[in-house]
């Protein structure tokens, strides 16, 4: 047992004193290498702009070993295939302009470091863009192919694949400048409690992080390892599946994947985990 | 039994569906955080309480441990462990906790567990759907006197 009060004063002072800022943080102390080679920063101090949290922890410290052991080499990777498919839509033609990303891109390596600093602000649209968004603007506007959906698997392996030529390379969003609205409303959704079990993103990922919550080892929820391959559904999930996920779960109306609501929530969840490895794609329960 | 349902009827009010002994939510009255009186008029079965511990909408031990549940695999730790919480608390202080922890704890992550007001997005149950409206307490007024029944029987 955990927590024992036995005096209800000593209790009412805990209370008062705020319990909101003490964690139990036990995150394992485990390293993660990828394939004997990446070396992945899974735990770093927290930027400047963390509040009430000193230390960030990826979400693979908070898994079992088993569950780790997934991540540290390819082959056992289940997130891999998902890549693999990727790999070969980014080399196929599609859309009235007869290209394909390769056309533009050349090899998917030339997107190392890409992954790292979205969601970012994009002048052209004037707003902060995810790089779902950029890969559907790419697909509509230079190869003239429909969209793919946002949440959809096609979008989640490309976005996988992105991510994967950048592990092990810090996170690291903007969060000033053209970008600091968009951070500032993510950053009042992170706190704002939700529906009818009023908890908020803070509660669970900031307060209790380290802590079980039913059968759930409460992690930071970072993005770093995002699109993360669930061994629960059995497939990759985005960033946006995952928060609509958690939202769901206080009993609330959630927000769409893709909205300008969670489009702010990642912007401000991925600046969280700045310091942190690119890690998707990442293996979790 | 069916003496006992026609009785029943007889103190119902039918036309809501709740009885009429039954404080709604929005007429509870809290000081310091305590509620003196039973909340259904009756008395509470600490049986029934044990029980919404661990399922439907109580599912307390997704916070809290209680050693002598043991045998419930997978007691969280959110909140403090409720052995002795029948000793540390009255029964109206408990109802209190229950029906509104938040009174008695201001900003407590406890939700509300007999409250239909003042939700932020409220979603209708875990569809991710909007609720129009008011939602229906997350335990009824018989189910807090039950919660509260049994967690009396927490003594060191
Ligand atoms: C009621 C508790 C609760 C709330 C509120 C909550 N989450 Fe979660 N979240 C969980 C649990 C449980 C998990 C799975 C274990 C883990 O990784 O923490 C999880 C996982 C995550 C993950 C996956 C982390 C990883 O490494 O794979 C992300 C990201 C996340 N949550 C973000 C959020 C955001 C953003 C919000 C608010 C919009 C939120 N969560 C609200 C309980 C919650
Ligand atoms: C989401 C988490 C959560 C859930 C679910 C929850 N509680 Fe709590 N509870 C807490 C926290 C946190 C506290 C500590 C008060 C505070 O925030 O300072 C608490 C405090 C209490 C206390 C007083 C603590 C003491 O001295 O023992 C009691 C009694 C209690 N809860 C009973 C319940 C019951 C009964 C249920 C289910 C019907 C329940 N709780 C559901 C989080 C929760």
């Amino acid at each position: 047992m955990k927590n024992t009060f036995k005096l209800k004063t000593a209790f009412a002072c805990v209370v008062a004193a705020g319990l909101a800022s003490s964690a139990f943080a036990d995150a394992d102390t485990d390293k993660l290498v990828i394939n004997g080679e990446i070396d992945i920063i899974t735990t770093t101090v927290a930027p400047a702009h963390l509040e009430n949290v000193d230390t960030i922890y990826s979400g693979w410290h908070f898994r079992s070993d088993e569950t780790q052991a997934f991540q540290m080499d390819d082959f056992d990777n289940p997130g891999m295939i998902g890549v693999e498919k990727a790999s070969e839509n980014w080399d196929t033609v599609d859309g009235s302009e007869g290209k394909s990303c390769a056309s533009c891109h050349g090899e998917a390596e030339s997107m190392a470091g890409v992954r790292a600093v979205y969601p970012k602000y994009n002048e052209e649209k004037g707003k902060v863009t995810t790089l779902a968004m950029e890969v559907n603007n790419c697909r509509t506007e230079r190869m003239g192919a429909e969209k793919w959906k946002y949440t959809g698997g096609t979008m989640t392996d490309m976005v996988a694949l992105i991510s994967s030529v950048s592990r092990g390379m810090p996170v690291n969003v903007a969060i000033d400048g053209p970008a600091q609205s968009t951070w500032e409303q993510g950053k009042e959704l992170y706190y704002a409690r939700t529906g009818q079990l009023e908890l908020s993103c803070a509660n669970c990922h900031e307060d209790s992080y380290g802590m079980m919550i039913r059968a759930d080892h409460l992690s930071q929820g970072q993005i770093n390892g995002f699109p993360t391959y669930r061994l629960k559904n059995t497939k990759l999930n985005s960033a946006h599946a995952r928060f609509k996920g958690c939202v769901r779960d206080t009993r609330a109306e959630t927000y769409n994947p893709g909205s300008d609501e969670f489009i702010a929530l990642e912007l401000y969840v991925a600046s969280r985990g700045n310091g942190l490895s690119v890690e998707g794609p990442s293996v979790r329960n | 039994m069916k003496i006992l349902a026609i009785s029943a009827a007889l103190t119902a009010v039918l036309a809501t569906g709740v009885a009429a002994d039954t404080v709604v939510p929005s007429d509870v009255v809290y000081e310091d955080g305590a509620v003196a009186m039973s909340l259904s008029g009756k008395a509470g079965d600490a049986a029934a309480g044990e029980k919404i511990m661990n399922k439907g909408a109580g599912n307390c031990i997704a916070c809290h441990q209680i050693t002598s549940l043991d045998y419930l695999a997978f007691q969280g730790e959110i909140g403090p462990a409720l052995d002795g919480a029948g000793d540390r608390w009255s029964e109206a202080e408990l109802r209190g906790i229950v029906a509104n922890a938040k009174v008695m704890f201001e900003g407590t992550m406890m939700p509300s567990f007999y409250r239909t007001e003042g939700f932020y997005r409220l979603g209708d149950a875990y569809t991710g759907k909007a609720h129009p409206g008011n939602p229906e307490p997350l335990l009824t007024a018989q189910q807090v006197e039950d919660v509260v029944a049994y967690l009396t029987t927490l003594t060191e």
